[in-house]
């Protein structure tokens, strides 16, 4: 019996009750990779030989009574920003067509410790710059919710391949809303972790102070086990947190909000948001109210520098860390023909392996962290930060999660804003305050947009090293709003062709 | 005509700053845990830190930071309680990310200073140098550029990487402008060096090697006319590789400088690289516009905070400042400044002063290990330390003392020694290298020297003292060496009523 439209934690219980082997597990999710990702493209890389050696040792451990985790053999689904060593790992970029890393990432090392199986690496903006997915360099995943729509970005394989049921649990990183904004177009869940609550180690920078990884699926529960798997301080990032995991499993299984302050960021809603999504989400305060929550407005004023902010800090961070990509070490040469020096190649190769969006962020950080131009940029974008930050502080002060709709609108048309940079950057402007503050951010699905039938987000917020209050409303939303619309968002999705 | 040394100091007025790079002796790298050990074969000593690799991620060695404070301390310098690291970016191949983390404007150590004494025509006299910042870095690669005319990466057929070097921990001791030094502005620069040299090595955090780079110099000097209370334009003279060229480097750019303002020309601010046979120097890579950093802090760093009680405990395991030590020492030993210099030199004041503190004569302790003992080290290349303990050389001393041994006997010892024939008594046993002071032996041997020679202790019976020579002689011949000759010619004299 197929397993693939089921949530990990059944999946799970079927392999505890040995009602199927995870090596079946893993086949049924490789064989709907082959049926639907002609048309989704989720995946850059599928490793059919390594998630079934995978699996055969998942199903060996599990019958030596060796289990390693709760996900022991459940398949997951790898955004190709981060390392695993010995398979291809391309940032979604030509630059790095062919490397296969030496090492393992860490989330990667942990997700292998607790039996997971990794069935391959998914889609992505190359090297995370984007929200739709359109600028990887391996052509654009589509929204399995409909095919001629951006899954988000820049995880919209990630996503996408939990929405297409190619794969049940997922990896994505978060810079400006990476997870959540892809979470939201394609009805699945995404957080962003605490900063420095998942380590970075093995995670491909865009930009070091902003980047998160964290995990996805199509449940908070499941999202929550995932969480729970990959999170952890690990010395080899000496900006990972020593400080003990929140414990977000309970929290996503407790169901119950009586008494919660949720506060509603008014800077976050209104001009610009689709009529449909804050419907969506006017609907859900009301279930969270049901369910003997206080809604609060607060204000975070500074919210409104956030996306310029952003895009000086980001890109300034990123000309840097891309600057390693100069096909001395790894990745691909252009030009080396013995006439030409090695600074001539660096370039050659830079012009060739480095797509439009990426060469526009290292050109605007470039310029931004100059000199006679660093105070003006730069320095005031970290100014904007710290205010961001206390923004958050003054409204953490009465509320205990904040809340908004994930993203301004439902899933938008690919190609329609890809000349458009400005238009690309506001997918964002609900996701950014979170990742400048280093908070947790998830995204959970609040239902379908009255307007377009597509999914919409809800985007909890809670204060650093508090990951578990998000979790908390999550779980208890998730279940209100099933009850309320009869079954999951994610199930509402319209059948794929299978080739 | 040019003007000389002499003229030069008469018209102009030098100021110095001086730069010093020294390579801590670490066991592992300043951000990864790569061995840090001299002269393996190519990139053996890297890891996907190191080298660049997308995704890895620094660590600060805590040693490094341990040695860097230590620095501080020694040279008067406050400890910053909060330092960041910063990215300084530029492109090339020996650097494998395309930029050094280095601190910047938060340096780890500042406002110190370091009193050097020289000879000038009144007498000893004490200059302050004062020292601005002590700052952590990382060194770059190695490059090998083979083929072309210059040796330098433009023209090169092909250029050879070894990543070895990148990423050993580099400390950088920075002066701050030092004036009034007039005409001893070279022996102000070599004293300083030299004593920063002692100071490091007293502490043990580096090798101090001039010559194999772990320590590197670079001097900056300008020159104002004498009176005019102005600052000249500097240059920095890099690739001063001993302390000799120290000296001499200074002493040339003041020669150039003021002959290019005698002739009414600028100086240009550049960096030039000195000639070790000309003892000139020559400008280096010229930079048609100016080198642009685009410095930020590292924001894969956490700032560094050390403890304030942590400080104290390494300030008060400072050993002994070289100068007042070797003042001390000089003045216990009664040796001269010379002597002390070539112990100082030839890393032996350690083991000198240990070998003296088990009861060796200093005179005798010094003569061993700068004499016999530095012989045979050279001869094998290695540091005589390697070939013999100050305990083995402490005995050997004490056994010559009390007569056991003569000079010559003690050479044979210190060779089975260092043969690894055992300890000295062992191999006194194993050689039969006894003094004879058996009185009944020794007339025997004195007798028969009579009976051969008749008519020499004919004249020495007559008053003819000096003749005893002959006899003696062949009565150490007959012992093998092995009598005490003070001995054998009290014996003999008193034997020919001469006693
Ligand atoms: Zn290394």
């Amino acid at each position: 019996m197929s397993m693939i439209h089921k949530t990990a934690t059944e999946m799970a219980q079927a392999l505890a009750d040995k009602s199927i082997t995870a090596v079946e597990l893993t086949k049924q999710h490789l064989d709907r990779i082959a049926a639907v990702d002609g048309d989704v493209h989720a995946f850059l890389h599928v490793d059919t030989e390594g998630a079934l050696a995978q699996a055969a040792e998942s199903d060996a451990k599990r019958a030596a009574g060796e289990t390693r985790s709760v996900l022991e053999g459940i398949p997951l689904a790898l955004k190709d920003v981060l390392t695993q060593k010995g398979v291809p790992t391309t940032c979604g970029s030509k630059m790095l067509e062919g490397w296969r890393p030496p090492y393992d990432s860490t989330v990667v090392s942990k997700l292998k410790n607790a039996g997971v199986v990794i069935l391959g690496k998914t889609n992505m903006d190359e090297f995370a710059m984007g929200s739709s997915t359109e600028n990887s360099a391996y052509g654009p995943t589509h929204n399995p919710w409909a095919l001629d729509r951006i899954p988000g970005g820049s995880g919209g394989g990630s996503a996408a391949a939990l929405a297409a049921f190619e794969a049940p649990l997922a990896i994505g990183t978060d810079t400006g809303g990476s997870i959540r904004q892809p979470a939201a177009v394609t009805g699945t869940v995404g957080v962003k972790p605490t900063y420095g609550g998942v380590s970075r180690f093995g995670l491909v920078a865009f930009s070091s102070s902003l980047d998160q990884a964290g995990p996805c699926a199509r449940t908070v529960l499941d999202t929550a086990l995932l969480h729970e798997a990959i999170a952890g301080y690990d010395e080899r990032d000496s900006t990972s947190i020593n400080a003990p995991v929140p414990n977000v499993v309970a929290a996503a299984k407790r169901q119950e909000v009586k008494g919660m302050k949720i506060g509603v960021i008014k800077e976050l809603m209104g001009d610009g948001f689709q009529k449909g999504v804050l419907d969506s989400f006017k609907q859900s305060l009301d279930l969270l109210q049901e369910q003997g929550a206080e809604i609060v407005e607060v204000s975070c004023p500074s919210f409104d520098y956030g996306i310029a902010a952003y895009y000086l800090i980001a890109p300034s961070e990123a000309s840097s860390n891309l600057a390693r990509f100069d096909s001395m070490r790894y990745g691909i040469r252009v030009g080396d023909d013995g006439q030409r020096g090695a600074e001539e190649v660096m370039s050659a190769t830079r012009e060739v392996g480095f797509g439009k969006e990426v060469k526009r962020r290292i050109i605007l950080g470039t310029y931004a962290l100059s000199s006679g131009y660093y105070d003006a940029y730069y320095g005031s974008a970290q100014k904007v930060r710290t205010l961001i930050k206390r923004d958050f502080e003054s409204a953490f002060n009465l509320a205990d999660v904040l809340v908004s709709p994930s993203t301004p609108t439902t899933a938008f048309k690919i190609g329609e804003r890809a000349n458009d940079p400005l238009a690309m950057y506001l997918a964002d402007i609900t996701t950014i305050p979170v990742n400048m503050a280093g908070i947790g951010g998830m995204s959970l699905p609040s239902g379908l947009s009255a307007d377009d039938g597509l999914p919409v987000g809800f985007q909890i917020m809670s204060p650093a090293m508090q990951d578990d209050r998000m979790y908390r409303v999550g779980g208890t939303l998730e279940a209100a709003l099933n009850d309320k619309l009869g079954k999951p968002v994610w199930a509402q999705a319209p059948e794929l062709v299978v080739k | 005509m040019a003007l000389n040394y002499d003229q030069a100091v008469s018209k102009y007025e030098p100021t110095l700053g001086l730069e010093v790079h020294v390579e801590l002796n670490t066991n592992s790298k300043m951000f990864c845990s790569c061995s840090t050990v001299f002269g393996a074969e190519p990139n053996t000593q890297t890891c996907p830190v190191c080298l660049g690799m997308p995704g890895a991620l620094p660590v600060v060695n805590a040693k490094a930071i341990e040695s860097s404070i230590l620095i501080g301390l020694a040279l008067n310098c406050s400890i910053a309680p909060y330092s960041r690291f910063a990215r300084k970016n530029y492109f090339y191949p020996d650097m494998p990310k395309n930029f050094q983390t280095s601190q910047y404007d938060e340096p780890i150590c500042v406002d110190g200073y370091l009193d050097v004494e020289i000879e000038t025509d009144e007498g000893p006299k004490t200059f302050r140098v004062d020292i601005e910042r002590v700052h952590m870095e990382e060194d770059t690669g190695k490059s090998l550029h083979v083929g072309g005319a210059t040796g330098r990466i433009h023209g090169a057929e092909y250029s050879l990487l070894d990543y070895n070097r990148a990423g050993i921990p580099l400390v950088e001791i920075v002066t701050r402008i030092v004036p009034g030094t007039g005409k001893y502005a070279p022996a102000v620069a070599r004293a300083y060096v030299t004593e920063l040299r002692d100071i490091l090595r007293s502490l043990g955090v580096s090798d101090v090697k001039m010559e194999q780079g772990s320590l590197r110099c670079d001097a900056n000097v300008s020159l104002a006319p004498i009176g005019s209370g102005k600052l000249g334009t500097r240059s920095e003279t890099k690739n001063v590789n001993s302390l000799r060229s120290v000296e001499r480097a200074v002493a040339g750019e003041i020669v150039r400088q003021a002959n290019r303002l005698e002739a009414g020309e600028r100086i240009v601010q550049e960096t030039r690289h000195f000639l070790e046979e000309s003892g000139e120097t020559r400008p280096g890579r010229s930079k048609e516009t100016a080198e642009d950093y685009r410095y930020f802090p590292e924001p894969d760093l956490v700032p560094v905070a050390p403890d304030a009680k942590w400080i104290e405990e390494l300030r008060a395991t400072l050993p002994e400042k070289p100068s007042t030590r070797r003042k001390r020492l000089q003045e216990a030993w009664g040796v001269s400044d010379n002597e002390m210099a070539s112990m100082v030199n030839a890393e032996l004041l350690d083991t000198v002063e240990a070998t003296i503190a088990l009861g060796a004569e200093p005179a005798r302790a010094r003569g061993w290990w700068l004499g016999e003992i530095s012989r045979l080290a050279n001869e094998k290349e290695v540091h005589p330390t390697s070939l013999i303990t100050a305990e083995q050389v402490a005995e050997v001393i004490a056994l010559i003392a009390n007569g056991e041994l003569t000079d010559k006997l003690a050479r044979g010892v210190v060779e089975g020694v260092i043969a690894g024939e055992g300890s000295p008594r062992e191999v006194i046993d194993k050689r039969g290298l006894k003094v004879v002071s058996d009185d009944g032996a020794l007339m025997t041997a004195i007798e028969a020297a009579i009976a051969a020679q008749p008519d020499t202790a004919e004249r020495i019976r007559g008053g003819n003292i000096p003749a005893a020579g002959a006899l003696i002689g062949a009565v150490m011949k007959a012992t093998g060496g092995q009598a005490d000759a003070a001995k054998v010619r009290e014996l003999l004299l008193k034997h020919l009523g001469q006693g």
